[in-house]
């Protein structure tokens, strides 16, 4: 039981940490709600995992993968916004999983189960989440860049198309990850709010990512601890806990106002 | 396409031959031509679709064309653009500028007349129309360029706030030598701080000293002959 808790807690920091980082830049370009969608692209991969008997994880991330880079060229060639793109694809993909998965594994997909996590799949989450925040922290400065002014950053020589590309890859990698947690309907959570409540009390961009970072690691340690105490499911608790701390915040800014 | 670098030729800093710019099958810039004289200001005026924007981003090889761009040896380009996107991203004038590496932000934003402590904790989205466009200047000359593009000077900015834009401007030319190109559809600013005018509408309407902006027949071949004589924004 505590080494259940140990590991839920150990996956809990790293998700929360890398998915409030890379979360703080979704919210900054304005797709939240892609990082929402794409969780729901996982499912026909978790479905094949468990059909064909290997780690769902791996199923779900080569999803993920090939999504990331089918959204980033579509999103290129047709110049429709990212958003639009995901929402025609989660939507089928959802359809798709959802037939797929057997009914016994699809409320573990849909809201994750972390108790059932072994010591591997604690240690390929740390490490993903170790190398998505050092490599998103790379290229934090084109991307935010990119975002004030694409011609700006072309024109300092930085190549705005493949760190777009190589951002989508990463997140899709803190997405798949996150899915343990809290399961592919609640997953989009860990990249859109505690970014947000960050938001609200952050005036510079390094005290904004680390208290994304920070509000995300709150989130899922408490909703794991809660889960813990009270026997209720974690994914549920995890956004519970979220909320609280993005109500604080906007408290705190409606007072600064 | 064909950027390059000009024979030894100490007068000019730019040379542009038979420039043509297609976008979507669609012809933006046709066959523009002009040479630029080191240390001077030149003022690209049209109307809006004109093409002044698409032939920065062709100087500064952001888009394919046809044609030649050929600037002096050892040309450094600062680009100030005319719209960056700072309202929703919480980012300070200090982290900002510290995106150039090896910045000293209180001598970056002196050359620009803004005092470090009133400005460089605020973030770039509380700034005002002036302020964001000097913060942009201070940007884009920490790379010690001799050339600056810049895009629309005095988008956002009140008549009031101008004046010191274009006085940090005319203050790079004199001191610095820098070379300036600029977007506008103000006469007035092409009157006052340019020395040579290019205007464009999907060609080049007109090139040579902006003083003749105060030509009748010139102002017929920019403006058409609908226009009377005098220019707009004459008695500003």
């Amino acid at each position: 039981m505590a080494e259940a808790l140990t590991l839920s807690l150990l996956i809990g920091i790293s998700v929360g940490v890398s998915a409030g980082y890379l979360g703080s830049l979704m919210v900054l370009k304005k797709m939240a709600l892609v990082g929402d969608a794409l969780s729901h692209v996982a499912l026909p991969g978790l479905a094949l995992g468990i059909l064909f008997n290997f780690n769902p994880f791996f199923g779900a991330f080569a999803f993920l993968f090939a999504s990331a880079v089918i959204i980033w060229h579509l999103g290129r060639v047709t110049k429709l916004p990212f958003e639009t793109i995901v929402g025609a694809m989660f939507t089928v993909a959802l359809a798709v999983g959802i037939l797929l998965i057997p009914e016994p594994d699809l409320l573990e997909a849909l809201f994750g189960d972390i108790t059932k996590v072994t010591i591997l799949e604690t240690v390929v989450a740390v490490v993903i989440s170790v190398m998505a925040v050092l490599l998103t922290k790379m290229i934090y400065r084109k991307l935010v860049l990119g975002m004030i002014s694409e011609e700006l950053a072309i024109s300092k020589g930085i190549d705005v198309s493949r760190t777009n590309l190589l951002y989508l890859v990463l997140v899709s990698l803190v997405v798949a990850v996150g899915i343990k947690i809290v399961g592919t309907l609640l997953v989009g959570f860990l990249v859109i709010v505690p970014a947000a409540a960050a938001k609200n009390v952050s005036a510079d961009l390094s005290k904004y990512a680390v208290l994304s970072a920070s509000f995300g690691t709150v989130s899922t340690c408490s909703g794991i601890l809660f889960s813990s105490y009270l026997n209720l499911p974690t994914g549920p608790l995890v956004v519970f806990s979220g909320i609280i701390v993005f109500l604080a915040t906007v408290l705190v800014k409606w007072k600064a106002e | 396409m064909c950027t390059g670098t000009m024979e030894n030729n100490d007068d000019y800093v730019l040379n542009v031959s038979n420039l043509s710019v297609k976008l979507q099958n669609q012809t933006i810039l046709d066959n523009v031509s002009f040479k630029l004289k080191r240390g001077t200001a030149l003022a690209v005026l049209g109307p809006n679709g004109a093409g002044k924007t698409i032939l920065f981003r062709a100087l500064l090889n952001l888009v394919p064309y046809t044609g030649k761009i050929e600037w002096a040896e050892k040309v450094k380009i600062g680009y100030v653009p005319q719209n960056i996107a700072v309202d929703d991203i919480p980012i300070s004038v200090k982290e900002f500028l510290s995106y150039k590496n090896h910045v000293n932000v209180e001598s970056s934003l002196s050359p620009v007349r803004l005092s470090n402590k009133n400005v460089a904790d605020k973030t770039l989205g509380v700034l005002s129309g002036g302020q964001l466009r000097r913060v942009l200047i201070a940007w884009a000359l920490t790379d010690n360029p001799n050339v600056l593009l810049f895009d629309e000077p005095t988008t956002g900015v009140d008549h009031d706030t101008e004046e010191p834009i274009f006085a940090t401007l005319s203050e790079l030319k004199e001191k610095n030598k820098i070379t300036i190109l600029l977007i506008t559809h103000d006469v007035h600013i092409v009157r006052e701080y340019s020395d040579y005018l290019l205007a464009l509408d999907g060609g080049v309407k007109f090139f040579g000293e902006s003083k003749e902006i105060m030509n009748p027949s010139i102002q017929r071949i920019i403006y058409g002959e609908t226009v009377c004589a005098g220019a707009p924004d004459e008695n500003r």
